[in-house]
This record gives structure tokens, C-alpha cells and sequence, in this order.
């Protein structure tokens, strides 16, 4: 018997291609280039929050420690410059602050055992509570002297392209070739299939697992760099806001499963347009904040319960470890 | 009067003088004001409590050093209870805190309901309550702070003015929309448009004080309305997104940019002198401490029982302009030394 069957992903693509058509048609000034590079320039942080997460829920798991990994080495980038350090020697101790972070986070999943989503949470309100409590002097971190050609990774344009976009691109590229063109990425999909059939083949589960982590962190912090530079200091706060459930979201909504092993970089593209578009659209609209929410709530259950009528869970699709 | 009588008189007046000046030689020289001492033992051993939104931003720092400054040299105890953004925390804390009874709460309301049943409270226990900058819907014994309407009048007449002979095309970039702060703002605003039909509002939209929200809000704005005149912005500490998008655009100096903030160097001045604000409205953090201060001894040493008094203090709003960038503001690390 043969059913016609739509994977999460054709859902969501189907539901993006029906609301970017309404608003093209409907809505003036919203398909125009100059637009169209807004709207991708509006999502792009959050796209690359998404490969990060992407990379981690592949191998099923979660990092709820990726806001703070993208507001505290960032952040401590930008104090450093203040307070006087050079632009390299900061940028560098950013990038090992995240390192360090990212192994933290793996060591204790890994070899600790502690389920991803404890784990993470746990350590994203530690880092967060470091910087607040030790490395900032206020919560918004303000650009200063000595940031000379920083900005370039946020600001202005390659050939007409903001910034931004090409940053989002290049990271997509760069996960993509990890994912499918790697030994580790064919492993980290082993992992998020069947971590014991994969420890059995001879995968080094546990190795694999931190990298996820370290990977996880790593892109979360140039996340972090491009959205100082983009808006020329580094609001830390950012750690409170709900910046994390959209970055679950694009995923999920994407199509790749919370159980693992399934989904790529195309998804979380699929994801982050779908984004993008609908809060495009709503701002040219001048859809009142309250409205926002409501759109943006009614798109998601739409796209969520099509899918579970679709492709309804039963014992043998449910996972162990499904959320 | 006779001769004799008034150099009798002088006589008696001299005697008179020299006793009381020998007298008072005999104690101390000088002489002692009759209430200073009563305002030493009414201010010494008391405590005032801080319960800010949250640290960490260059107001609620400001205020903190300031009021340190002022009431640690008096032997009052100075105590700090931070929610951090955690509005439960909050109202925790000043439950707490009524039951732990210090002189004075200075509290910086995260809206306007949430303490204000509390204050009653501790006003009829005996606690004087000062509100700072954003007040609740209980009037206290003090309210120190901008008046958010003439925030956004002041803001809306400046960028008014700069559209004339433009496109009368204004862009509006509120914060939180269940702030107090920011609705007072937007009525402002609307206020001075009343008076203005020409002028049209092209979008309206919370940013939630994030500076990546406005600028993503600003940019979209921007690219519809290339001919866009003004952009009134509720916050300095968001609005760097909203003079981000507007300089990304290459619309600096095309676009007027109006703000507010606390008048901080690097988040006013600073960007005022770059050009990315055109207008940042300061309510200038420092004097505020002051005047908090001084409403403190002045509670304190009155005798006036909490309840009895129920006063209020607007702050002036420095204009923050290319004019005077270079001296309006003040910076965090002096206030700290």
C-alpha cells in the first residue's frame, strides 16, 4: 500500500512557498531585491545559531547553552578592546574562551553522562552569570576605539550582498561540507541514529560528541561577532530573551527530528526563511507586537499538527530520547 | 531716657555680653548649630535598601554609586537587592524587605502593578518608598525620574522640526510594550502628532529593548521608506540598532535619529558626537542620585511619618546635541571613584 507521504521539511517548504507567494502578490515593496536581502539579512544570525544547533540535535542532543555562547565571548571581545587590549589578542582569547566552553559542555555529556539538555542549561547560565558578574562593567557592551575593521563581518556589503548573508552562507557551506564531505559528520549521524549501534561499530562516540559541543560553541560565537558587528556593541542581555526557543525552532520547524540523525543544512536554510519571511512580512505591514505573536503561534501549530497528521507517531517510528 | 539710665543700661548689656561670651569661652568657641546633631542621629545606623530592575546598566549602576556616595559618609547602611530582569524576584525582595523594615526602599518599578500594593504596605509599616525613573500606580513619598511624556513630546517636536520640507515620513521604535516607560513615551509622541497632521507614521513597532530587534525593524522600515525623515527611538541602549540600520542605509544626517537614555558617555555622548544620534534626550543619571539622596535626609530628618507626604520630582531633560556632546554627559568609572 502506497500512501502519499510529506516529510516535515516539504511541509514547512510548502508553507514558505504559499506565504512568500501571498506576500509577493499581495504585499508592494516586499519582493523587491533591495527587500529580499533585508529579510535575509534580519535572519542570518539566527540562521547560524540554527547550523550550530543543527550540528548538536543531529547527534541527538541539545545545546541550551548557545545564547550564552554567543553573548559572553562576543561581549569579553569588546570589554577587552575597551579596556585597552589589542584586537587580536582579544579576539583570540574570545575564541578560547568558547573552545574551553564547547569542551566543557561535550566533557560533561560525554564522559560525565549528564543528559545534553541539564547539562547545557546548567552551563549557559554559568557562563552567563561569569560575565555578568565578572567580565562586564554594564550589560550592554559598547563598542569602542581600536575595533577598526571588525564591523566588516557585520556591517556593509560584498557585491551588493550585506555582510551578514555572505557570513550566513559561508557557515552553511562550511557545516554542510562537515555533515556530508566528513568522516565526523557521517559519524555524527551514526550517533544521532543509534548511539549503541554506532559504539559498536567502533564510532568514538565519546570524541564525537564533544566536537558536536565544540563545534556548537565555536559557530556560536561568530554568530556572536557578526551580531556585535552589526549593531556595533554586544547587548549581553540577550542571554534572557526567548532568542533560544526561535533558534529551537528554526530547527525543528525545519525538519530535522529532536531524535536525532536525521535533516542537514537544508532544513535549517528551510527553517530560517520561513522565519524570516514572516517577520518581514508582519513588519511592512505594521503588524502590531501582539499580532506578531499570534501570526507567528497560528503558522507553527499549523505546520506542527500537519505533520503529526502526516506522519503520525506510533512505536515503531518513536525513538528513545524523543522529545 | 536719661544719661544715666542708658549708660546703665549699656553697662548692664556689656556685663551681660561678657558673661555670655566668657561663658561660651569657658566651653567651646564657635557656635553650635541647633540641628545638625538631630539630623546626625536621625540619618546615622539607618538603612536604605536598592531594589533596582536590574544591575549592570549604566542607570541602575549610576544610581547605586551616586546614593553610595551620599549616604555611606552619613554611617547609613546601604544595601543592594538585584532581581536581575526577574520581576518575582523583585516583589520577593521588597517583601522581604518590608519585614526587615530599613528606613528607606529606592525601587525601580519593572511596571506599574507589580510593587504597588507592596509600597502601600511598606508605607504603612513605616517604610518610606522613592521611586525612581519608572514609578507604579502607588504614589509614594517620592518619585524621582524623567516624565516619559515629555520624553516623547521633547523627542517628536525635535524630529518635527527636522522633517519640515522633508517627507513628513517618522518611524516610531518602542521598547517593551508592557513597559510603563515606553507606553507613556509612545503617548507622548502621539500628543505633539495630534498637532501635527502632516506628518505620517509609517511604522510603530516594539523592539523590546533590544538594539538586534530595532535594527532589523529599522532596516526593514528603511528599505520601504528610503525617504523616511525621522525615527523617534524609546532608549539609547537600543536605539545603537536603530543608528546601526540608518548608517548601514547611508542615511546618516538624512535620517533624524531621537533618543533617550541616561546621558552615560559611550552610550550618549559618545554616539551623539559620531553622528549616529541626532538627539538624545538625558535624564541625566548622576543628578538623579542626588535628588534621591537629598529626599532621603530631607524624609528622614523631618519627622514626617511614611504616608504623610507624597511628593514628586521630574527630571530636567538635557538635550543632548553635536552642541554640547562633549561636556553633557558623565561617565560610570568617575561616578565609581
Amino acid at each position: 500500500m502506497k500512501r502519499m507521504k510529506l516529510t516535515q521539511q516539504e511541509i514547512v517548504l510548502a508553507v514558505f512557498t504559499a506565504l512568500f507567494l501571498a506576500f509577493a502578490l499581495f504585499l508592494p515593496g516586499f519582493f523587491t531585491a533591495a527587500n529580499m536581502l533585508s529579510l535575509l539579512q534580519n535572519v542570518a544570525v539566527l540562521g547560524i545559531l540554527g547550523l550550530a544547533m543543527a550540528i548538536v540535535v543531529l547527534g541527538r542532543g541539545i545545546d541550551i547553552s548557545l545564547i550564552a555562547a554567543l553573548a559572553v565571548p562576543p561581549g569579553l571581545l569588546l570589554q577587552m578592546v575597551q579596556d585597552g587590549h589589542s584586537l587580536f589578542a582579544s579576539v583570540a582569547t574570545a575564541l578560547l574562551l568558547s573552545l574551553a566552553f564547547g569542551i566543557v559542555n561535550g566533557w560533561l555529556i560525554a564522559y560525565a553522562e549528564v543528559p545534553s539538555l541539564f547539562a547545557t542549561l546548567a552551563t549557559g547560565l554559568f557562563l552567563a552569570g561569569v560575565g555578568q558578574a565578572s567580565l562586564f562593567s554594564i550589560d550592554v557592551v559598547q563598542w569602542s576605539k581600536g575595533m577598526e575593521g571588525f564591523q566588516n563581518l557585520g556591517q556593509g556589503s560584498i557585491l551588493g550582498v550585506p555582510t551578514p548573508i555572505i557570513m550566513f552562507a559561508i557557515s552553511c557551506a562550511a557545516v554542510a561540507f562537515f555533515l556530508r564531505r566528513t568522516r565526523w559528520g557521517a559519524y555524527i549521524y551514526a550517533i544521532g541514529d543509534n548511539p549503541n549501534a554506532a559504539r559498536v561499530t567502533g564510532i568514538p562516540t565519546r570524541p564525537i560528541v564533544v566536537l558536536q559541543y565544540v563545534l556548537a560553541s565555536l559557530i556560536g560565537c561568530f554568530a556572536g561577532f557578526v551580531m556585535a558587528a552589526s549593531i556595533n556593541s554586544m547587548p549581553t542581555r540577550i542571554f534572557n530573551s526567548t532568542l533560544i526557543y526561535d533558534v529551537i525552532l528554526v530547527v525543528v520547524l525545519g525538519g530535522i527530528g529532536l531524535s536525532g540523525g536525521r535533516g542537514g543544512v537544508v532544513n535549517v536554510i528551510i527553517g530560517t526563511f520561513l522565519i524570516g519571511t514572516l517577520l518581514n512580512g508582519m513588519t511592512i505591514m505594521d503588524v502590531p507586537y501582539a499580532g506578531q505573536n499570534l501570526i507567528k503561534g497560528v503558522v507553527l501549530l499549523l505546520a506542527v499538527i500537519t505533520d503529526s497528521f502526516l506522519n503520525p507517531r506510533n512505536e515503531e517510528t518513536a525513538q528513545q530520547g524523543d522529545i | 531716657m536719661r544719661l544715666t539710665d542708658a549708660i546703665k543700661a549699656g553697662a548692664i548689656a556689656l556685663g551681660f555680653l561678657a558673661g555670655v561670651t566668657a561663658d561660651a569661652l569657658a566651653e567651646e568657641p564657635g557656635l553650635d548649630e541647633p540641628f545638625q546633631k538631630g539630623f546626625k542621629e536621625a540619618l546615622a545606623g539607618k538603612a536604605v535598601a536598592f531594589v533596582p530592575v536590574a544591575m549592570n546598566i549604566d542607570l541602575t549602576e549610576g544610581w547605586f554609586a551616586g546614593l553610595k556616595k551620599e549616604l555611606e559618609p552619613l554611617g547609613m547602611k546601604f544595601e543592594l537587592r538585584d532581581p536581575n530582569w526577574n520581576t518575582n524576584a523583585g516583589a520577593q525582595a521588597v517583601t522581604s524587605l518590608i519585614s526587615e523594615k530599613p528606613a528607606v526602599i529606592v525601587a525601580h518599578n519593572p511596571d506599574v502593578q507589580t510593587y504597588a500594593k507592596l509600597f502601600q504596605r511598606a508605607e504603612k509599616e513605616g517604610i518610606f518608598i522613592i521611586q525612581v525613573n519608572m514609578g507604579s500606580a502607588y504614589r509614594s513619598a517620592g518619585l524621582v525620574g524623567a516624565n516619559w511624556i515629555s520624553v516623547g513630546e521633547q523627542e517628536t517636536e525635535a524630529v518635527v522640526k527636522a522633517c519640515q520640507g522633508k517627507s513628513n515620513k517618522i518611524a516610531i521604535v518602542q521598547g517593551a510594550l508592557s513597559a510603563a516607560a515606553s507606553a507613556y513615551q509612545l503617548r507622548g509622541v502621539y500628543n505633539v502628532l495630534a498637532k501635527h497632521p502632516e506628518i505620517k507614521v509609517v511604522s510603530s513597532q516594539a523592539a523590546d529593548w533590544d538594539a538586534a530587534k530595532a535594527k532589523a525593524i529599522t532596516q526593514t522600515v528603511l528599505k520601504q521608506n528610503p525617504d523616511l525623515c525621522g525615527v523617534i527611538g524609546f532608549w539609547d541602549g537600543m536605539d545603537i540598532g536603530t543608528a546601526a540600520a540608518v548608517k548601514e542605509a547611508g542615511l546618516t544626517g538624512k535620517v533624524f535619529v531621537a533618543t533617550s537614555g541616561g546621558g552615560e558617555q559611550k552610550a550618549a555622548c559618545d554616539l551623539v558626537k559620531s553622528g549616529d544620534f541626532d538627539l538624545d534626550l538625558s535624564y541625566d543619571v548622576p543628578t538623579q542620585a542626588k535628588q534621591i539622596a537629598a529626599l532621603i535626609k530631607y524624609l528622614l530628618s523631618s519627622g514626617t511619618k511614611p504616608g504623610d507626604t507624597k511628593g514628586l520630582a521630574y527630571s530636567t531633560l538635557v538635550h543632548v546635541t553635536k552642541d554640547n556632546a562633549d561636556k553633557a554627559c558623565w561617565k560610570l568609572s568617575d561616578l565609581k571613584q
